[in-house]
């Protein structure tokens, strides 16, 4: 059972840097994948804007009969959204926590270039195992 | 960790994995030994530093605010006693300390209280206008320009070049937010 349907990296100008596909529906076309991306980073902002609270930050979370939508934007305007099955907890948690490894094995990477796609192995293989752990939690309550 | 509460500067330099101090000072050493070499101006190097931190300053600033669960600052002032008080601490292990606020609160001095990068450091008398550790103003600037502020980072003092203490000086110039994708008149 997936919980999580997909992962999806935004950088500050909207472009999408890195995709994970994890349901059983299958990988997204690359054009749609970076439209997902620029169509959710146009959301969030316009979100900004039309909120009626003061100093709102943007939409953190989308709920859809079908599925539900959690965003992290971190202060530096990166933005971290997974797509997971309706009523997934915990999902803000893992947020942080891919928050995390992408400071530690991505920006740390000298050789990556800033706002650019992210091709880090290490990246990728402690996604995995983040996502593992969270999987067997999730199955484990 | 719960979120929203901020863990201090301790807590976060305790926590990291440490690494031996003269091999940073050392490190640190032979950067600024070959950029004489290669470029020969001190100003040159000067730069070549400021960049070199300014490129450091950029990537670090998210594992800064990954790791320590800090809110958005609500102004200037808090973002200088953050980076004072969390920030040196959790990369260098140094307490620094913030003074000398200018009137609108976009000018301030952070003392640092030692620096591990100048142990054993002197400057020889051909390298007299040479900032050495100016590595960390561009750290600085770079990590703020990630926030959306732009400043300028300046040595107000420098222990080699004969001062009493490291005393730098952060003016935030001005506050850039982020562009929408979308203009108001279209």
């Amino acid at each position: 059972m997936a919980a999580i349907y997909s992962l999806y990296i935004i950088n500050k100008s909207g472009g999408l840097i890195f995709y994970k596909d994890y349901g059983s529906a299958g990988r997204m076309d690359t054009n749609d994948s970076l439209r997902v991306a620029s169509l959710w980073h146009s959301m969030h902002a316009i979100s900004q804007q039309l909120s009626p609270t003061v100093g709102c930050s943007g939409i953190e979370l989308l709920e859809a009969d079908t599925f539900d939508l959690h965003c992290f934007q971190s202060l530096t305007g990166t933005k971290f959204f997974v797509v997971c099955e309706p009523g997934t907890q915990h999902m803000e948690g893992l947020l942080t926590v891919i928050y995390e490894l992408y400071t530690d094995y991505v920006l740390k990477n000298p050789f990556y270039e800033m706002e650019m796609p992210i091709r880090c192995e290490l990246f990728d293989i402690n996604l995995t195992q983040a996502i593992q752990k969270d999987r067997v939690a999730l199955l484990g309550r | 960790m719960a979120p929203g509460v901020p863990r201090s500067g301790d807590a976060m330099f305790a926590s990291v994995e440490h690494v031996n101090v003269e091999i940073f000072t050392l490190t640190y050493g032979a950067i600024v030994r070959q950029l004489l070499a290669d470029l020969e101006e001190v100003e040159e190097v000067n730069k070549q530093l400021e960049q070199m931190g300014y490129n450091i300053g950029i990537r670090l600033v998210d594992e800064f605010l990954a790791k320590c669960n800090v809110l958005r600052c609500v102004d200037f002032r808090e973002t200088a006693e953050v980076i004072a008080k969390v920030g040196f601490k959790m990369f260098l292990g140094l307490s620094a300390s913030v003074t000398n606020w200018d009137a609108e609160g976009t000018c301030c001095s952070m003392v640092l209280e030692d620096n591990p990068l100048v142990d054993s450091v002197e400057l020889p008398d051909t390298c007299q206008g040479l900032y050495y550790c100016n590595i960390l103003s561009g750290v600085i600037r770079g990590a703020l320009e990630m926030v959306s502020m732009k400043t300028e980072v300046t040595w107000a003092r420098d222990m080699l070049r004969g001062d009493d203490a490291f005393e730098l000086q952060v003016k935030l110039l001005k506050q850039v937010p982020e562009e929408n994708p979308y203009k108001d008149d279209e």
